[in-house]
């Protein structure tokens, strides 16, 4: 059984560390923080804060208070706020030990495509760009495949890229892989997938 | 010096003209200085450049300068969510220059500060990257990216005092401060003005050195996503 959402983002909060400063991209990796359990991880929002809690009750929301998704959310006691200026100073500095993010394409030496897709509807790269350049460990969680079936890891992307070289791991419904010299490691097969079945839905090499 | 005007077309007398180059806080509509932004519809200045992280929504924030098409280029990280925007921009009636969203606020950071341009990381080997200057630094590649040097900044601030002095609260700091620094000129919008003194000289996000002329008002503050749990989870 491949894996679902809920289970890739469990599976991606494995590889946060105690004491880690994190910040996760929007849909799949928002629901790490679900799973992050007894570790002590501290979730950065872009938008100018360190320590971001949980959605709020309802009545008690602030509109002073949002996520990088422009979710209402609540601060915890250990939070902090600061300027886009600071923050994007933080992420480019080095000083997030990962990001946690979705992706359309991912290449086998790591280079990564998630801000567009030419002529179609261009939204922007929003802080992704960054994120990628400055981050320490950059995991990538997304399905294998997209809606046609075709694998979207490869050998090179074709959409306009985020960043070169910036993958560390990727993690799909499908197993675990480490951006290595000369393609992709299987690190890890999801329950009662195959290899084989992982290397006839994937482009790029696997080494 | 008096900073404090009457009204946001007040404060904003003598500072518009077509053509100019505008730098507004605010992420998504958190932050936004929505009573600016107003007062500038109702300026019919044009052809206006604006720098700001997002591009409001359709009808609220920037959206209101895109409906009118005052609006001639955006400065932007993220312009989803406006169908306006959209509209004018895929059939070309409006340019858009996207900047990665730290790129945008050290620009507008190195602006306020004098610097002219700055390496980063960020975006080389991508399209951002494309016909800038690349210098190598420690065997890492870094492209060069230049400091904005606003025309007119707009911003939100939660507190100020009559000299200028301002605090924010929680998130909607975002890219005021920036802003704020970038601009030849810097007119804040408050929800309060507070006495001399009433503001903790330590707990001062932006100094008033910055700010030029501070409107109070009452702000709408439209949430853009409200996201909730329930008690039952707790």
């Amino acid at each position: 059984m491949p894996w679902d959402r809920n289970q890739m983002a469990a599976r991606a909060a494995d590889e946060l560390e105690d004491g880690w400063y994190v910040n996760l991209g929007i849909g799949i990796p928002t629901l790490v923080a679900n799973y992050v359990g007894d570790k002590d991880i501290t979730l950065q929002s872009e938008n100018g804060m360190l320590g971001m809690g949980p959605f709020p009750y309802e009545g008690e929301e602030d509109p002073d208070l949002i996520n990088a998704g422009k979710q209402t959310i609540t601060e915890l006691n250990r939070t902090s706020y600061f300027d886009s200026a600071m923050s994007f100073g933080m992420i480019r500095g080095g000083k997030i030990a990962a990001a946690i993010l979705g992706a359309m394409e991912v290449a086998e030496n790591g280079d990564l495509a998630n801000w567009m897709i030419p002529g179609k509807l261009v939204k922007g790269m929003g802080g992704a760009m960054d994120l990628v350049a400055g981050v320490e460990k950059v995991v990538v969680v997304m399905d294998h495949t997209n809606k046609a079936g075709e694998s979207k890891l490869l050998k090179e992307c074709t959409l306009p890229l985020t960043g070169t070289g910036v993958v560390d791991r990727i993690i799909t419904d499908l197993g675990v892989f480490d951006v290595v010299e000369g393609g992709l490691k299987l690190v890890e097969c999801a329950p009662d997938v195959t290899e084989d079945e992982i290397r006839s839905k994937t482009e790029a090499t696997l080494v | 010096m008096q900073k404090v005007y009457e009204s946001a077309t007040a404060a904003l007398d003598g500072l518009l003209r077509d053509d100019m180059l505008i730098a507004a806080g605010g992420f998504g509509l958190c932050g936004i200085p929505e009573l600016l932004i107003d007062a500038i519809v109702d300026s019919g200045v044009k052809n206006l450049t604006v720098a700001s992280n997002n591009a409001g929504v359709d009808g609220f924030g920037l959206g209101k300068l895109l409906d009118t098409k005052q609006i001639k280029k955006m400065m932007s990280s993220y312009v989803g969510e406006n169908a306006e925007f959209m509209r004018q921009y895929l059939s070309g009636e409006l340019e858009l220059e996207f900047n990665p969203q730290g790129t945008l606020a050290e620009r507008m950071r190195a602006g306020g500060a004098g610097i002219a341009g700055f390496y980063t990381k960020t975006g080389y080997g991508t399209q951002i990257g494309e016909g800038k200057e690349v210098k190598v630094f420690n065997g890492e590649h870094y492209i060069l990216e230049e400091g904005i040097f606003a025309d007119l900044a707009i911003v939100k601030a939660w507190k100020a005092d009559d000299t200028g002095n301002l605090v924010f609260r929680k998130t909607a700091r975002n890219f005021n401060p920036p802003a704020a620094m970038c601009g030849k000129v810097c007119v804040v919008e408050v929800e309060e003005i507070v006495e001399r003194g009433a503001l903790d000289p330590d707990q001062i996000h932006l100094p008033g050195i910055y700010v030029h002329r501070i409107i109070q008002g009452d702000h709408e503050k439209r949430i853009e996503k409200v996201t909730t749990r329930s008690r039952e989870d707790a």
